[in-house]
């Protein structure tokens, strides 16, 4: 952990911790963002965490920049990383078809694998949460097994369903909620995310962990889970 | 007698509910929102005498946007000249008026500027969520349908206040929108600055920029000669409001209030949330120019412009 502190805007500063996406940096990225949160109080807007940096968005007619800088310095001296074992284990639910997957066959060829040890190897690993973003509710997961990491689609799809799980190299993810989106979807989950986000209650935070279980259809669709097809390529 | 109200008799092509943005929710993925012109937006709500940051109607380009009253009710109109008429008699901009029981009002198209705001009394009438009775369409979150969608037709838009105690500009206030000429956006430089080539550092301040079709709530493209960043792609990291980012074209995107929360092109600052404001005023085709500020001048005018409503 280095801190480097960066003029992001007129009033934000990116507090940078690391260089490499790792999940150890998780531990003082959450640890930063209590600090920050605390020492900050009234005085912040925002606060968003990514897998190396924070963005403090604070409020210039109660800081002035260099009170901001002053108070992001005093706040993570001595910070000593979050205890690893607060972030909860999610286990996510997810129907793999070709059907609400579309790329399920494509992936398991590029790596060699039959459709169903694809899903198995999809399902083996407990993903760190790096970051939220793109969607409320939306985590940015890894760091998914290299033999089945796969390069973003060429070309977006327009329309992702809700609940879908796809793959981008080596990270994984869940869109909460309808929206373009060029990653390869394996499956479908009936979890939630996005009424989660809207409550302000996120369920998946960044350090927490998420473990793939594949079930049915009929399992699915009594979680209550569309098994409306997603649309092609356009 | 029915609860007073404005039908929405013709839908236009964007009309959205929208007050100061959706703050302290970054971290869930959520985006600000808010009004794009949000100094148009407070002096829209000032002139009612309302709450600065009640919500009210952002009209984008107009497209005959049409409004019906079944009462008399006082409204407020700034930002952008979209050629509005009451009855078919034109609208004086930045002020008050008066709409009768059975009268329409009619958004047409740009004749200067981009973005009107319409103040009702106390604010409109909107659920909110996560704070904000912001719209935004990508995230399915505000608007009469908590569905994020623009007005449409049929539409009924209420508001919270009896009555409204409408006051006039400030003597020698000029609120001035973007035309054909130089436009001027201050922009604070990031520390990413330090990995653009010096000729492109240059380039930046040194050369008119176009405003491109290419321009929504999200971001708003320029175009001119291309500058180039040592860094290809970063680890995305939380994006603030004006973000000047740089993608592999070299052709510059302003992120604006529906920018997405986190992203992981190279950035060169981020202009003023005046600089903004001014900006979203801007029809594709302006020419405008950027001029490096430091924070604390910014943060100075920042100040100062909100001084002026006390």
């Amino acid at each position: 952990m280095k801190l480097r502190l960066e003029t992001a805007a007129m009033d934000a500063l990116t507090v940078r911790l690391f260089d490499a996406i790792d999940e150890t940096n998780m531990a003082w990225i959450i640890a930063a963002d209590e600090a920050l949160r605390r020492a900050f109080d009234h005085a912040l807007i925002d606060l968003i965490p990514s897998y190396i940096t924070l963005l403090v968005h604070y409020d210039c007619q109660k800081l002035t920049f260099a009170q901001a800088s002053t108070l992001v310095r005093s706040a993570l001296r001595n910070l000593t990383p979050a205890d690893a074992q607060q972030g909860q284990l999610h286990e996510i639910p997810v129907w793999y078809d070709e059907r609400v997957g579309p790329e399920l066959p494509t992936v398991a060829q590029r790596a060699g694998l039959s459709v169903e040890a694809l899903i198995e190897r999809h399902c083996s690993h407990d993903y760190c949460v790096f970051a939220l973003g793109f969607a409320p509710g939306y985590g940015f997961m890894g760091l998914v097994d290299e033999a089945i990491a796969t390069p973003r689609l060429k070309t977006p799809r327009r329309r992702v369903a809700a609940g879908s799980v796809g793959i981008a190299d080596r990270q994984t993810a869940i869109y909460p909620l309808l929206s373009p989106g060029g990653w390869n979807i394996l499956g479908r989950t009936a979890v939630p995310l996005f009424e989660h986000a809207k409550r302000g209650e996120p369920l998946l935070r960044p350090g927490d962990k998420v473990r793939f279980k594949a079930i049915s259809q009929s399992a699915f669709e009594a979680a209550g889970g569309d098994t409306t097809p997603l649309e092609e390529r356009s | 007698m029915s609860q007073p109200m404005l039908t929405v008799k013709q839908a236009g092509p964007l009309a959205l509910i929208q007050d100061a943005g959706r703050f302290g929710v970054g971290h869930l993925g959520v985006t600000q929102g808010g009004a794009a012109d949000w100094i148009a937006f407070r002096w829209a709500n000032w002139l009612l005498g309302n709450p600065l940051e009640s919500a009210a109607l952002e009209i984008v380009m107009g497209g005959n946007l049409t409004l019906v009253a079944n009462s008399d009710v006082r409204l407020a109109l700034t930002g952008a000249d979209l050629a509005a008429t009451l009855d078919g008699q034109p609208l004086a901009p930045n002020d008050s008026f008066m709409m009768q029981a059975g009268q329409t009002l009619v958004f047409r198209q740009p004749k200067k500027g981009l973005r009107a705001y319409l103040a009702f009394p106390g604010g409109l009438d909107a659920p909110t969520v996560l704070g904000s009775q912001a719209c935004t369409a990508r995230e399915q979150i505000g608007g009469l349908h908590e569905d994020g969608k623009p007005l449409k037709t049929g539409d009924q838009l209420t508001w919270k206040g009896s009555s409204a105690t409408p006051r006039q500009l400030p003597q020698g206030t000029h609120l001035s929108l973007p035309d054909a000429e130089d436009t001027v956006l201050d922009m604070v430089l990031g520390s990413q600055a330090a990995h653009f080539a010096g000729r492109s550092l240059f380039d930046a301040f040194n050369q008119p920029w176009t405003v491109d079709q290419r321009a929504d709530r999200m971001g708003i493209r320029l175009t001119g000669k291309a500058l180039n960043s040592r860094l290809g792609g970063i680890i995305s990291e939380g994006i603030p409001l004006g973000a000047v980012q740089i993608p592999p074209d070299g052709q510059p995107i302003i992120l604006m209030n529906d920018r997405q929360t986190i992203g992981g092109y190279p950035r060169l600052g981020a202009l003023t949330p005046m600089a903004c404001a001014r900006l979203a005023q801007c029809l594709p085709g302006t020419t405008v120019r950027l001029q490096p500020i430091s924070a604390t001048q910014a943060q100075a005018a920042y100040r100062k412009q909100l001084g002026v409503w006390g």
